[in-house]
């Protein structure tokens, strides 16, 4: 409930942001602080400053720059799920977002905070990671291009270096591709038990590619390799099977929430059903 | 002056509550909305550590951080009180209740046991602090789990006990009113006799509001002023009076505006003793206010039960004997009430129902928990989960229909008034067949059972499930002499006092203190229409000793079955006397005065007297009868003498997606008997608040220690309390049986929602997959507990 001390800065600018984060010890950037605020409040994050990127301008908005769109980090989730470019261009970023939290998270949540924490847990990064997705990111060194496959690391780790900022992402329309996202969580409000990503492309029946990425599964999130080639080239009636192998090569976690074997049973029912509703 | 239009009847309406402008429009205050001038803010250290012997504390680091006032260890404080926290419930002669210190000073027994109290002038500066107080620990293994504290060589957390087990108290040997007959007679040669075994959950009450406390001090008269989120405002006065020697007279414990307890706040915190002695040391006011996660270690849990059930039945379903053995978790110490929770339900285990032989051992056992104590329904959803779980068993091995089965053997409604009940308690009144019976046609039990047997045949993988309870409970917390002969160290009466103003509106004190139930509602209706007011003109003193000095507070379904009572008696005193003055004053004899709804009529005339003219005429004094006390005013206590014995029946429908373990409630459906209802809206209320509250026991909540015994689910995110987004609507339903035994026939509703909602939900998702063969499911029903449960099944 009450954090430890610390100091407290607004950032101007991106620049100014990078500033602060290089010269200031344990320097931590605060976006909507839907993951930052609780744990400073339960003591478990205690920077030195915080460093307040809610101001910085030009990081809001949807920019739909023809093959895909330019996402502000600061667009915060609800925005993302009202946004028209996005229900046109990539509903599949729409529907995730709408599955995260409740209003009130989304209303202060932001796309680039939620892809920056590295929560295994989190819905954004698994749709990312099955939409192959681009992260744009600016620090001391200058600005670098971090694809969504080599951007989730591991455990609450990302490839964002200490004085990194996370600036857009770029996310490839989908078209005529069918998508979902299917999360299973207990409660309404509940993090993804495990949660399951798919962008299929199919013509008549026949699907030519299939894309699939698990939330919780893992470290970080992971695509479902087997899965997808089992359905490359095949047809809808392939997919039963084909969703068998979505735990293949994860390594779930088991935790107060659900057992490893829990969650592979889970991975391959919610595979399953997300292919079958892609495909409808 | 007369009175000619009849006054609108308020018991029976749904009037809006009082209290809920000033709730839903932040103007409520609860303690911590308060400040005191000159206020200093304490914080906790507590232990990490489960289990641990405390080698040392180091305050020094923290007594020198800036705006520190003081730290104080338990040694520190070891001549400043007068007794260690009291448990009011010493269930058995022989019990075992370890000293309970406020601060713990050899060993810690389990996380957040408290080891020393900051004081600082800032809350954050009392926080960052209490991180400065270096504790030596040298830790020990602990033990959470109740079977395995009675193990060989489990860890024992009282070294001077030498044991973990507290007391074994037993129907057939402890009980005051023997059971109808004995097990040994009856099981041996039954026709069937089903043996179960269950385990209820710990659950962390989690009130929307957290503990908190001010004490401010006026030194020069050695007076005391505190408020606490409490239910129980009148016994921390006197509890703590016995812990620190701070005389009653000098006092005074005030319980604003407190949001809800379940149990939670009907305690006697080391806090509360803390704060008091802490700013009678320092001479300055103190205030603390728990954290929410604090709150998950610090304040009392409920249930952590294991019941192993026999009932012996015939063939044709008629139920004979019924033989449970318990074991319960006192968690580290005991609280106020902690070893008496089981045994209000120790007399229920029979359920509604008939049969020839009734035993019940209790056993209490110490873990490395934090202390259990009462939580909404307390013993009672025990009891009703136990019963109805067997009964359903009972009717698979019969291969009864569960309904068929509960309504053979219900006590018939022409066994009341005043039955006896298998275990040995009078029962005042009731119709369970009627209850069941409204249920069954609310849920359309037919259709549903049909639409079950499509869903099988059909291979679907969503089956439905229709769980029913019916439970019979005991509350109106109770005849003062039973509270004696089950060795409750307090009387259970309940006092009011009602006092007519001159200019006609009504001050009403109260001994019992509400936590958000509605009592202000409730008994303005009450007093509006024995006293012939508005609703608006009825004022409701309660929560503060200095106001009320009489009362035994609120839990177990009390309010208004004990205290509502208490109210309506003093009501008739101040009839009575009102018609003494209406009587002089009309010149006639009182008996020629008819009353109705605050006007008195001189029989066969239009001469009429209000009780609000009374009420002037007792204040001027001018023209009272010879010898009169001037005044309208009146005190009644009351002593009940007998429980109130509230019935119903649940019913719960679910669909339970067998790849996944999910389960939907697709309705549910309450029918409850809580006598005459003064509030509808109120009553619904208390049961959609109470079947939400069971429904996440059933489904949702577990306090999970890990094997060091840290609460590993502490917080709002793992802890899942479910939120409206997982409650379905519920259906409410009522019969009505009045009680007997009191003036209003009214019996309590304020525990029947989470007492008879666990076994409806369970029952449910079994039923669901009986025809896979499913017979138990884990609490709470996971997905993934009800999957396992599956796949057991199917092995
Ligand atoms: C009750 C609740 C329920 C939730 N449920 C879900 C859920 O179901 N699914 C889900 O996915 N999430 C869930 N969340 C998490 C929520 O989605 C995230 O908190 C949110 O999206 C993170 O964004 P933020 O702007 O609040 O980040 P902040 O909390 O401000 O920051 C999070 C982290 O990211 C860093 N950061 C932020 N912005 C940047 C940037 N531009 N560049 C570099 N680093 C940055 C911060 O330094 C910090 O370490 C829930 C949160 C709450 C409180």
């Amino acid at each position: 409930m009450i954090p430890a001390p610390f100091e407290y800065e607004v950032a101007e600018s991106v620049d100014h942001a990078v500033e602060l984060l290089t010269t200031r010890e344990d320097a931590k950037l605060l976006a909507g602080g839907h993951s930052l605020i609780p744990l400073l409040k339960v003591r478990l994050a205690r920077p030195g400053t915080l460093v307040d990127i809610g101001r910085v301008s030009g990081m809001v908005g949807v920019l739909d720059a023809g093959e895909h769109l330019v996402v502000g980090a600061m667009t915060t989730l609800s925005d993302l799920v009202a946004d028209a470019s996005v229900s046109v261009g990539c509903p599949l970023l729409a529907t995730t977002a709408a599955q995260v939290g409740d209003p009130q998270v989304r209303h202060r949540g932001t796309i680039g905070g939620s892809l920056a924490h590295g929560d295994p847990a989190s819905d954004l990064p698994t749709t990312l990671l099955a939409l192959d997705a681009e992260l744009v990111v600016r620090g001391s060194g200058g600005e670098r291009t971090i694809a969504a496959a080599d951007f989730f690391v591991g455990f609450f780790e990302t490839a964002l270096g200490p004085d990194e900022i996370l600036t857009e992402i770029r996310v490839p329309k989908t078209g005529a591709a069918g998508t979902a996202y299917l999360k299973f969580h207990h409660r309404a409000i509940d993090w993804a038990t495990v949660g399951v990503a798919v962008v299929v492309e199919s013509q008549n029946g026949s699907i030519s590619s299939a894309r699939v990425a698990l939330t919780n599964m893992g470290p970080a999130p992971v695509r479902a390799s087997a899965v997808e080639a089992a359905l490359a080239g095949a047809d809808r009636g392939a997919v039963a099977r084909a969703a068998e192998a979505a735990d293949r090569g994860t390594d779930p976690p088991s935790d107060l929430q659900a057992g490893a074997d829990y969650r592979r049973h889970i991975a391959k029912v919610l595979t399953r059903r997300a292919l079958t509703q892609a495909l409808s | 002056m007369a009175t000619t239009e009849q006054p609108a009847r308020h018991v029976g309406a749904r009037v809006p509550r009082k209290e809920d402008p000033a709730m839903v429009t932040g103007q409520a205050r609860y303690t911590d909305d308060l400040t005191v001038p000159g206020m200093l803010w304490v914080a906790f250290v507590r232990s990490p550590f489960a289990h641990a012997t405390i080698k040392g504390i180091d305050t020094s680091a923290a007594k020198a951080a800036d705006g520190v006032v003081d730290v104080f260890t338990g040694a520190d404080l070891a001549d400043d009180f007068a007794a260690p926290i009291v448990c009011a419930w010493p269930i058995v002669d022989d019990i075992k209740i370890p000293e309970h210190w406020p601060l713990t000073k050899d060993k810690a027994r389990y996380a957040g046991d408290k080891v020393a109290m900051v004081v600082a002038d800032t809350r954050a500066g009392a926080k960052d602090a209490a991180e400065l107080v270096e504790v030596d620990y040298d830790p020990l293994p602990a033990v959470t789990d109740i079977e395995l504290a009675l193990a060989d060589g489990a860890p024992i957390l009282h070294d001077d006990l030498g044991t973990n087990l507290s007391m074994t108290w037993r129907h057939s040997e402890h009980s005051p009113v023997p059971a109808r007959g004995k097990p040994e007679d009856v099981f041996p040669a039954a026709d069937v006799v089903i043996k179960e075994k269950y385990r209820i959950q710990r659950a962390v009450p989690n009130a929307i509001e957290p503990r908190s406390i001010i004490v401010e001090p006026s030194p020069a008269q050695g007076e005391f002023t505190m408020w606490s989120a409490t239910q129980i405002p009148h016994i921390v006065r006197t509890v703590l009076t016995l812990m620190t020697g701070v005389p009653e007279a000098k006092l005074r414990v005030i319980a604003p505006a407190v949001g809800g307890g379940f149990g939670s706040k009907l305690q006697v915190y080391g806090e509360e003793a803390l704060l008091l002695v802490g700013s009678r040391k320092l001479g300055r006011a103190l205030k603390w206010t728990e954290e929410r996660q604090e709150a998950f270690v610090a304040t009392t849990h409920g249930r952590d039960v294991v019941q192993e059930v026999e009932l012996a039945a015939d063939r044709d379903g008629t139920l004979r004997g019924v033989k449970v053995r318990i074991v319960c978790s006192m968690g580290a110490y005991m609280q106020l009430l902690t070893p008496g929770i089981p045994l209000l339900g120790a007399w229920l285990y029979g359920g509604a129902y008939e049969s020839d032989a009734y035993d019940l051992e209790i056993n209490g056992v110490f873990t490395n928990t934090t202390p259990t104590d009462a939580y909404r329904g307390a013993g009672r959803p025990e009891a009703t989960y136990c019963i109805e779980r067997a009964m359903d068993a009972l009717a698979r091995e019969l291969d009864m229909d569960p309904a068929e089965l509960r309504r053979k053997n219900f006590v018939p409604a022409d066994a009341f008034p005043n039955h006896t009940i298998v275990s040995g308690l009078i029962v005042d009144s009731g119709d369970y067949h009627a209850s069941l019976d409204r249920l069954l046609e609310a849920l359309d039990y037919e259709g549903l059972r049909a639409e079950q047997k499509a869903r099988r045949e059909r291979g679907d993988n969503r089956l439905l499930g229709i769980g029913l309870s019916t439970y019979l409970e005991m509350c109106g917390l109770a005849p003062s002499r039973v509270a004696g002969a089950i060795k409750l160290v307090c009387g259970l009466w309940e006092a009011a006092q009602v006092r007519v103003m001159p200019t006609g509106t009504v001050q009403v004190m109260v001994g019992v203190t509400a936590t958000g139930q509605g009592h202000a509602t409730t008994f303005s209706q009450l007093v509006a229409d024995q006293l012939g007011v508005e609703i608006d003109d009825v004022e409701i003193i309660a929560g503060d000793t200095k106001q009320m000095a009489l009362g035994m507070d609120t839990y177990g379904s009390r309010s208004l079955a004990v205290g509502g009572i208490a109210l309506h008696l003093a009501g008739e005193k101040v009839v009575a006397k009102a018609r003494a003055i209406a009587a002089n004053a009309l010149e006639c004899a009182e008996d020629d005065l008819e009353y109705d709804t605050g006007t008195f009529t001189v029989k066969g005339t239009d001469k009429t007297m209000h009780v609000k003219e009374a009420a002037f005429a007792a204040w001027t004094a001018h023209a009272l009868p010879d010898g009169m006390e001037p005044g309208l005013e009146a005190t009644h206590v009351y002593d009940p003498p007998n429980f109130s014995w509230p019935a119903g029946a649940h019913g719960c429908v679910v669909s339970v997606d067998t790849e996944t373990g999910e389960v939907d409630i697709e309705r549910y459906v309450a029918v409850d008997d809580c006598g005459v209802v003064v509030n509808p809206a109120v009553v619904e209320g208390q049961v959609q608040g109470g079947v939400a509250q069971g429904i996440a026991e059933a489904l949702y909540e577990e306090a999970v220690y890990d094997e060091e015994g840290n609460l590993s689910n502490g917080s709002m995110t793992s802890y899942l309390v479910p939120t409206a987004a997982e409650i379905p609507p519920i259906e409410t339903h009522h019969t009505v049986t009045p009680s007997p035994t009191n003036p209003l026939g009214v019996k309590g509703i304020g525990e029947a929602g989470t007492i008879a909602s666990p076994p409806a939900v369970i029952n449910a998702v079994i039923d669901a997959l009986s025809g896979l063969g499913v017979t138990d499911v884990q609490r709470p029903a996971t997905p993934q507990n009800v999957w396992r449960a599956i796949e057991e099944a199917r092995q």
